[in-house]
């Protein structure tokens, strides 16, 4: 269906057959030209008047940037023009039996942002926050990269990690608690990785010990974090909101310098600590898996363990292992709930953000960075709507809200492209 | 999945009447010569669920119960007041706790099946036919999740296909001019039709990019509820004439569904509804070819591919039945349940506690018909809890995944009760599971 070449019947032997089939997917050149069309027919149906003004810069920065002002319509129709141009060509790379490279994905993304930005602030009297659309966009994926980092050394251990939703709620839960009840948010914070690991290690002892199935148990998992922490908030959070749910926050530290950066150094660089500690985890975790000995075992019981198993890795403990690092790391997103964004804990704070962190997994092809950057788009996504109601957009909110969940599932379904999972994930060691 | 080369392509239609007859010995028969582990992980996973014994099953019930009883003792105020000076007088501590355990336990008898305290005979009654009216939903949507498993397939997207359900009956409900028994029937129709498509979104997705359908249903969902929300939200749409409330208008008496045992009891007919879906999908799955191939490719989707059966689109099929089947739940909410209209949170957790009863009844129609029904007491009685002891209804959440949990880990339920290994079935299992690791 979805391929070019499709293998023609003769006398070779399969095996042989398969190895010299080359399969370029259409998908991509699908998506990018209902891209085109989606941003033509905005632009058809519901043509708009007037500039749209960019600022970039806020009041108190030391180096202003002035904000720049482009007529709306004329932009949004370049920016059709120069998208159909890319769809087209991944079309014919396609015909060529050629993949379309990454960099024309990332070109036509920015082309189709800015075409709509230009579009939705068209004759807006209030400027389009560029700076604060990077920041929020890297505050609301935090949670969602430390999520997919967590998912993404699971998955390489070989357990599907379902509970990450689970992990965040407890975490954030047990990081408002001890918070509030020690005073400090450091104190706040450690609880938050004990609680995400001990989150792995139930899901370790029953997918690992007992080889219940990996996703029933994340799911359940996830049902029983949140009856727990909504049940206990009913009955002892809330009546006592002040001895056990209202949490001293992380204050903000503007790095000296970086700070200053144009447009971003605001935004990346003027954050709570949680935000600084995702910037060194997600390096860390990327030089652990693919660096140390840790990770080529880690790796090794994922893709194969009875191989490591022969080479005298202990597949057990590898996995339980991974699962309470994952569950830590994750536990730092879920204290960012309780920690740095609120000040106390809700029922189902996390709505939802553990699943698109496991899509980012999938979407980031089980790597580290490539996660954080699909953790990032989401956030993007997400932020696209704030920024979308200063200038007062006509796109009913509700669509824009919808985004980031349109944007994950045409990720999925096609740009994902080939993507292998780790060969053991999601089957559990039974030593011989 | 997709860049895999199908040699089923070329020969089309799949089901055809040729594989009929010669498939049924064989198809199940056959080894795993190239599964994914992602396919062997999901026919495992319906092994799990399928396979135990019953005694297992009440062992997970009680030991939940007595998890639900901890947390009761230790949330109850009066408990921990005396728990201060438990070492001078442990006697109050321990009646403090036995007593606020029975009257949490009493309170969810008195609502899930008979108030004893009612003052007549029809008031004593009504609490079984609440519960069997929360039951309702749950069965709908509980077979969903158990035809999805047993096809090798995990629905996550209840809340969506109940959401689209509820605005195709909803809107046929309230816009149309229809006389009774039509009327209701079109509607049903036009719900069951939506959940399927909705569902059925999932299923092409799957079948032709091989996104995962985990993935797919949840964003679903969340893209469902923002629809509903803009519709609700949109004059002209769903929301209901004159008002600025997002929520749509009364359903027409004309499609609304009667109430079994008169207006005193809250159950209607779409229990019925539930009833034969629980019949037709007990047909479907154990008698009819289709189900035939859902399970052929649930059990293993490459041995049934080169037994002819055509897997994309008994993906694509199966999504449609499950994703129907949830309809089912969000037809009888908007026709059944409250007819008065419905607003955003029409779904009410039932998309994911149907994951919930389909785990615990096994995947099988009957064990879904039995979860559903136990799962439908726990919500009546946990209400009465909350309303007459002032215990939270979350725990009523907390005790149904434990059930879960346990059931799902037969060997930890065997070891706290000693319950004797059934050796057959235990070897069996192991079997297979050193194909896996192999």
């Amino acid at each position: 269906m979805s391929a070019t070449t499709a293998p023609a019947p003769s006398e070779r032997p399969v095996s042989e057959q398969l190895r010299h089939v080359a399969v370029v997917s259409k998908k991509f050149a699908v998506v990018l030209t209902a891209m085109t069309g989606v941003l033509l027919a905005i632009c058809l149906l519901a043509a708009r008047e007037g500039d749209t003004n960019f600022r970039f810069s806020s009041p108190g920065d030391l180096i202003t940037i002035p904000a720049v002002t482009v007529p709306g319509m004329t932009v949004a129709w370049i920016a059709v023009v120069l998208m159909a141009g890319l769809a087209v060509l991944s079309w014919v790379l396609w015909r060529a039996g050629r993949r379309t490279p990454w960099y024309i994905a990332a070109v036509f993304g920015v082309l189709f942002l800015a075409g709509f930005l230009a579009w939705a602030g068209a004759g807006s009297a209030s400027d389009f926050p560029v700076v604060r659309l990077i920041s929020s966009s890297v505050l609301l994926a935090v949670p969602i990269v430390f999520g997919a980092l967590g998912g993404a050394i699971g998955e390489r251990a070989g357990v599907v990690n379902i509970a990450i939703e689970g992990q965040l709620l407890a975490s954030a839960f047990v990081a408002a608690v001890v918070g509030t009840m020690t005073g400090s948010p450091w104190a706040g914070l450690v609880a938050a990785l004990l609680a995400g690991a001990l989150v792995g290690l139930v899901l370790g002892a029953f997918t690992i010990t007992y080889r219940v199935n990996q996703v029933i148990v994340g799911v359940v998992l996830n049902v029983l974090v949140l009856g727990l922490t909504s049940f206990v908030y009913s009955q002892v959070l809330v009546p006592q909101a002040d001895l056990y749910n209202s949490t001293t926050l992380f204050p903000k530290v503007a790095v000296p310098l970086l700070a200053h950066i144009p447009i971003v150094g605001p935004a990346l660089f003027d954050q709570s600590v949680i935000v600084y500690l995702m910037y060194v985890t997600v390096p860390t975790v990327w030089f652990a898996m693919y660096r140390t000995r840790w990770g080529l075992r880690l790796r090794a019981v994922g893709e194969h363990p009875l191989a490591a198993d022969t080479v005298g890795i202990k597949v057990e403990r590898v996995r339980y292992r991974a699962l309470m690092v994952a569950g830590a790391i994750v536990g730092m997103g879920g204290a960012y709930y309780t920690l740095v964004s609120v000040s106390s804990f809700g029922k189902n704070m996390t709505a939802g953000a553990g699943f698109i962190a496991l899509a980012a997994v999938i979407f980031g092809k089980w790597d580290p960075i490539k996660a954080t950057l699909a953790a990032l788009l989401f956030g993007f996504a997400s932020a696209l709507e704030g920024g979308m109601s200063v200038v007062g957009s006509p796109v009913p909110s509700q669509f824009m809200l919808m985004l980031p969940y349109v944007v994950t599932l045409l990720a999925v379904a096609g740009l994902v492209g080939r993507s292998r999972a780790p060969a053991a994930s999601g089957v559990a060691y039974v030593k011989e | 999945m997709s860049t895999t080369p199908d040699p089923q392509r070329e020969t089309g239609d799949a089901v055809g009447p040729t594989t009929d007859g010669a498939l049924a010995p064989t198809a199940p028969a056959t080894p795993a010569a190239a599964g994914g582990p992602t396919d062997r992980r999901w026919s495992n996973a319906v092994r799990e669920i399928v396979g135990g014994s019953w005694a297992v099953s009440a062992g997970a019930v009680i030991l939940a119960l007595i998890a639900g009883s901890i947390m009761i003792v230790a949330t109850d105020e009066t408990v921990r007041g005396t728990a201060a000076y438990f070492f001078t007088r442990p006697t109050d501590m321990l009646s403090a706790a036995w007593e606020a355990i029975r009257d949490a336990y009493v309170a969810l008898f008195r609502g899930a099946v008979w108030d004893y305290k009612a003052d007549t005979f029809a008031e004593g009654i009504r609490p079984i036919t609440v519960s069997l009216n929360y039951a309702t939903p749950l069965i709908g949507a509980g077979l969903g999740l158990a035809v999805g498993f047993r096809a090798g397939l995990f629905n996550i997207g209840g809340q969506g296909q109940i959401i689209f359900a509820a605005i195709g009956a909803g809107w046929i409900g309230f816009a149309v001019d229809m006389p009774w028994p039509l009327h209701m029937l079109v509607a049903i129709v036009a719900g069951i039709a939506a959940g399927a498509l909705w569902a059925g979104i999932a299923g092409v997705l799957k079948a032709f990019t091989g996104a995962h359908e985990v993935i797919t249903t949840i964003m679903l969902n969340n893209i469902a509820y923002y629809l509903l929300f803009f519709m609700l939200a949109t004059p002209g749409l769903l929301q209901a004439p004159g008002s600025a409330n997002p929520k749509t208008p009364a359903m027409a008496e004309s499609a609304e569904m009667p109430r079994l045992l008169g207006e005193a009891f809250p159950l209607h007919a779409g229990f019925l509804l539930a009833l034969g879906a629980v019949a037709v999908t007990w047909w479907l799955l154990e008698r009819s070819r289709l189900g035939f191939a859902f399970r052929a490719v649930g059990e293993n989707p490459d041995a049934a591919r080169v037994a002819g059966i055509d897997v994309s689109r008994v993906t694509i099929y199966v999504m449609l039945v499950s994703g129907g089947l949830i309809g089912v739940a969000g037809v009888s909410q908007v026709l059944g349940h409250s007819t008065t209209g419905f607003s955003v949170d029409v779904d009410a957790g039932i998309g994911f506690d149907a994951i919930t009863v389909a785990l615990l009844g096994r995947s099988s129609p009957i064990g879904v018909l039995g979860a559903g029904v136990l799962f439908g007491a726990f919500k009546a009685g946990g209400a009465q809890m909350q309303a007459a002891e002032a215990i939270p209804i979350e725990i009523v959440t907390v005790i149904q995944s434990l059930i879960v949990l346990f059931i799902a880990a037969p060997p930890l339920v065997r070891a706290i009760f000693r319950l004797p290994a059934p050796g057959s079935a235990s070897k069996a299992s192991r079997r297979s599971n050193k194909e896996v690791a192999a």
